[in-house]
């Protein structure tokens, strides 16, 4: 008997057999990135729908701009920003059932807070005073994932464990363009695609890594096309329409549900901020390219359409904002307090028994620790 | 005899500049890695490089380290010679795949005749506030990989010296490069840089009388505080710093260690399985009987790094170097 047989809960059932792709044409993604917004298909969507997204949005860029003020007042050691990318981090969280998992990258905070994360606990790793803020388990968030990339085999991994076992879950993982050329991010997709696992891969395609533009990331037409040559269907859409976003990602977490297997999403969209706080991206772009994504700006979009079609009005606008005003309030209070560390804590979980070495660091530490407040009782500086 | 204004640069200023010598000296030095060429690489130590040299000898390349060191294979392979930035310490290790089967041995697999001439960069270490995977420590896997050069500097004029060693080397090496020492400066003259001499040579930065501290890398300057520290304390701290972990200088360090009796190994990764246990061992091997006192190591301890806000309590710092200092001459009274 396996080990996970004995735990009772566990009753393997083989994946489905495997269909050899015998046309890619289906696969291949359309040459333009699929738009709901200022178009036909926008009277078919969900008002309803568009005033949440709208006012996810509004939030989004609040918390970014807080989160980046914050950098400023050394409240966080570095923010990589989303603003300009919230169409994304929101639809991306709101896609998903409550049982479904996502699998951010570095970059994602606020589609982890989107996803129900207090915002505190999910600036935990970009402030500094711990790894990861909060517990993946609560709300099916795996931890922010620094190296590029690496998360994506684990969404693979998940997906394919929990259809093993019969539940109804599936996994949204995130990567930027520049994180498509790892190898972590070809094996994941294979092994999606063999085990038809349900995931969807979401790229972030926001025309740089740090400074390096998609050109010099590429050769392939489009991040999408990716997709066709491990047999999975890639699909293109405008990363600054929510709904469209909103849509493309629905459909490929329905699709993956289903059974249907693994989907590669790419949203184009742009990084307005630097790279990060640290950044100095006047290297490597100029103003004027800024600019024009500043008019195809995600908020814009949606406020133009909804306002047009009298879905919103001044009102409905300010609501929103004083919202977002609230939560950046909120926001702010608990980061200017300071976080309550101890260090004792370094040895706490580097295994579920502290190793006998371990303790003996512990012990060296709390020594070190009781004979500095002997000597500075006014809390003086430790050389 | 013409005097050159012997200016105030910076580590990472010395980096570069070995870096450029390098290129304009061989044609074969290609330089590589993610953000290398336009924005001159995260620390801007390939600074201006792609504009001097054309982007094909100052890449651009892929984000993808697995990628960025086995094209290099090949391009030493084919008689360049790549000098490979790994962008932070722990972004290298998808690439240790191709480090440690192929980098290392291809000279031992193809018994001599196939040897690569690639440089390895690789900022490393901790005490700038990085947050996760920036502030690893990860010198103990590349010794512990046979078929590697592995170096660190500590001072600018030596980051310069290693750097242009490390690169007309024919074997790979391994250029561990002190984050938290890029922005440290010191008096030095790039017109007459260094005399760049063979790798495997550890100094002696400070003489002293009754302990040796053996140290390397971002450790070298606490080392130097502490033994400045010490003296109020009536202790006579002689500090080594190694330069190259491998080669292992063992004449240098034992020729200290019999001076002085006593040897305490300092540095900030972890403690078990670190560098620390490989060089006390080789130093009681050959200095035994001039020992007063067992050689102990100041380390980081044995934790993942961890968050900004709490690495003071992990990096070794003067106090706890002089802490064991004292129970050196404690254990030699009693
Ligand atoms: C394995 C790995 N290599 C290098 C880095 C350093 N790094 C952090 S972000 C970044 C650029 C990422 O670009 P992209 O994937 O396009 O995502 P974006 O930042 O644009 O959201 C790099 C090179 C890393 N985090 N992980």
């Amino acid at each position: 008997m396996t080990v996970m047989e004995q735990r009772g809960a566990y009753k393997p059932t083989p994946p489905p057999a495997w269909q050899p792709r015998t046309d890619p044409a289906p696969l291949l993604p359309d040459a333009e990135p699929y738009r709901v917004l200022g178009t036909e298909a926008a009277a078919k969507a969900d008002p309803e729908l568009l005033r949440t997204l709208y006012a996810q949005l509004v939030k989004g860029r609040r918390y970014n701009a807080q989160a980046t003020a914050l950098t400023k007042q050394g409240r966080l050691a570095v923010y990589p920003s989303t603003t300009g990318q919230e169409a994304c981090e929101v639809a991306a969280a709101m896609v998903l059932k409550e049982q479904d998992w996502l699998f951010p990258s570095y970059r994602d905070t606020l589609a982890v807070v989107a996803r129900g994360v207090d915002p505190v606990e999910a600036l935990t790793l970009l402030r500094g005073d711990w790894h990861t803020g909060y517990d993946p388990y609560e709300h099916r968030v795996a931890p922010l994932c620094t190296p590029l990339a690496t998360q994506l085999p684990h969404a693979v991994g998940l997906a394919h464990a929990a259809r093993l076992k019969g539940d109804d879950v599936v996994a949204l993982a995130m990567v930027g363009d520049g994180g498509t050329s790892e190898g972590d991010f070809h094996e994941a997709l294979n092994f999606a695609a063999v085990w038809q696992a349900p995931v969807v891969f979401f790229v972030q395609n926001n025309g740089f890594a740090i400074s390096v533009p998609l050109a010099k990331q590429t050769a392939a037409p489009s991040l999408a096309h990716k997709a066709v040559g491990y047999g999975m269907p890639g699909r293109l859409v405008d990363g600054n329409d929510a709904a469209a976003v909103h849509e493309v990602l629905s459909d490929a977490v329905r699709h993956a549900r289903a059974g249907g297997g693994p989907t590669l999403v790419e949203a184009i969209t742009y990084r307005v901020d630097a790279h990060t706080n640290a950044d100095d991206a006047t290297r490597y772009r100029g103003d004027a390219e800024v600019e024009t994504w500043r008019e195809h700006d995600p908020i814009r979009l949606l406020e133009r359409e909804l306002t047009g079609r009298g879905l919103l009005d001044e009102a409905g606008i300010e609501a929103a904002r004083q919202d977002a005003e609230t939560m950046a309030a909120a926001l702010r209070e608990h980061m200017n307090q300071d976080p309550a560390l101890d260090p004792m804590d370094l040895f706490t979980h580097v295994y579920a028994e502290p190793t006998r070495q371990l303790r003996e660091q512990q012990d060296q530490l709390r020594a070190e620790l009781e004979a500095e407040a002997d000597t500075e009782p006014e809390g003086g500086t430790h050389r | 005899m013409t005097t050159v204004a012997v200016k105030p640069a910076t580590m990472a200023q010395a980096f570069t500049r070995a870096l450029r010598d390098a290129m304009a000296a061989d044609p074969a030095v290609h330089v590589m890695g993610e953000d290398v060429g336009t924005l001159g690489g995260v620390f801007r130590v390939t600074d201006g490089l792609a504009k001097e040299f054309g982007e094909d000898r100052c890449t651009d390349t892929p984000l993808a380290e697995a990628g960025i060191l086995g094209t290099a294979v090949g391009m030493a392979m084919y008689g360049l010679r790549p000098v490979v930035e790994m962008q932070f310490d722990a972004f290298a290790y998808p690439a240790f795949e191709q480090l440690i089967s192929h980098v290392a041995r291809t000279r031992n697999r193809t018994r001599g005749k196939m040897p690569l001439p690639i440089t390895i960069r690789v900022p490393y270490g901790g005490g700038i506030g990085g947050v996760e995977h920036h502030s690893d420590s990860s010198e103990a896997y590349y010794m512990a990989t046979p078929g590697l050069h592995v170096v660190t500097p500590a001072t600018v004029a030596d980051a310069y010296g290693l750097l242009r060693a490390a690169i007309a080397s024919d074997d790979p090496v391994v250029v561990l490069e002190p984050k938290r020492l890029y922005w440290s400066k010191d008096s030095w003259n790039p017109e007459e840089p260094t005399p760049v001499e063979p790798i495997g040579r550890a100094v002696v930065r400070r003489p002293g009388r009754s302990v040796t501290l053996i140290t390397y890398g971002p450790s070298v300057p606490v080392c130097m505080e502490a033994a400045e520290a010490a003296r109020a304390e009536g202790w006579d701290l002689e500090v080594v710093d190694l330069r190259s972990l491998v080669p292992f200088d063992d004449e240098t360090v034992c020729a200290s260690v019999r001076r002085t009796g006593r040897a305490v190994v300092v540095h900030e990764s972890g403690s078990f399985g670190g560098p620390g246990g490989e060089i006390a061992a080789r130093v009681t091997e050959r200095c035994f009987h001039h020992l007063e006192a067992p050689v102990l190591r100041v380390a980081g301890f044995d934790i993942p790094y961890p968050p900004p806000m709490l690495e003071r309590h992990h990096l070794p710092g003067v106090d706890r170097i002089l802490d064991a200092v004292g129970r050196l001459q404690w254990e030699a009274e009693s």
